[in-house]
């Protein structure tokens, strides 16, 4: 289901805030943000935010072709490194 | 045999059904195309004459994006998601379900592109 144009995309208020207030002192430093439902706007192109996993940060680069992704999509909960092996030798 | 735009037509069957043998043609565009060019519904494809082939060609070649043209236009979308690895991109490098399904048992139809 297609979010209706006329809302605009949607992004929580304080972050838009951060990014507002960053860009018209043209400074750059890191976002810290939980909000991983928002979605990536124009404004937000060249800005370090570092996204929630759940646990921790990761810092991301916004780079222009993440326009219109969420920011959750860039910083995955599961980190899933394959399954252990069995250890049938300390059995016997 | 005969060939329209790349891809080898049975020459026994009707127009509309024949021509989705082209990849990116479907029933409904098949029937599209078939209207516009005024191709009766009963004609099959070796009743056709060199013309009306053309003609066919000439109208897919100009509206539709097909074979190698579409297919090169979906893996450039999915290189896209990699590049930025974003969810579905690492999803996809992965061979894993891109949209929320199972993958404690199931989901064999994506795992079937790397086993090849």
């Amino acid at each position: 289901m297609v979010r209706s144009l006329k809302k605009n995309p949607f992004v929580v208020n304080h972050l838009l805030r951060k990014i507002d207030k960053l860009n018209k002192k043209a400074e750059k430093e890191i976002i810290v943000t939980w909000s991983r439902a928002s979605t990536i706007i124009p404004t937000m192109i060249g800005h370090t935010i570092a996204i929630h996993n759940g646990k921790e940060h990761l810092p991301i680069y916004i780079t222009d072709r993440m326009v219109g992704h969420k920011l959750g999509e860039f910083a995955p909960t599961l980190n899933f490194r394959g399954h252990a092996k069995s250890d049938n030798r300390s059995r016997r | 045999m005969l060939y329209i735009s790349g891809a080898r037509l049975v020459a026994d069957k009707q127009v509309r059904i024949a021509s989705t043998k082209i990849y990116g043609i479907g029933l409904k565009k098949a029937i599209q195309v078939r209207y516009r060019l005024g191709i009766s519904g009963n004609i099959k494809i070796k009743e056709l004459t060199k013309y009306q082939i053309d003609q066919i060609e000439q109208m897919i070649g100009q509206d539709h994006v097909v074979h190698w043209e579409l297919k090169r236009g979906e893996r450039a979308d999915i290189e896209r998601l990699i590049s930025i690895s974003c969810y579905r991109g690492i999803r996809h490098q992965d061979g894993s379900p891109l949209r929320g399904q199972r993958t404690h048992t199931n989901a064999r139809t994506c795992r079937k592109q790397i086993r090849k």
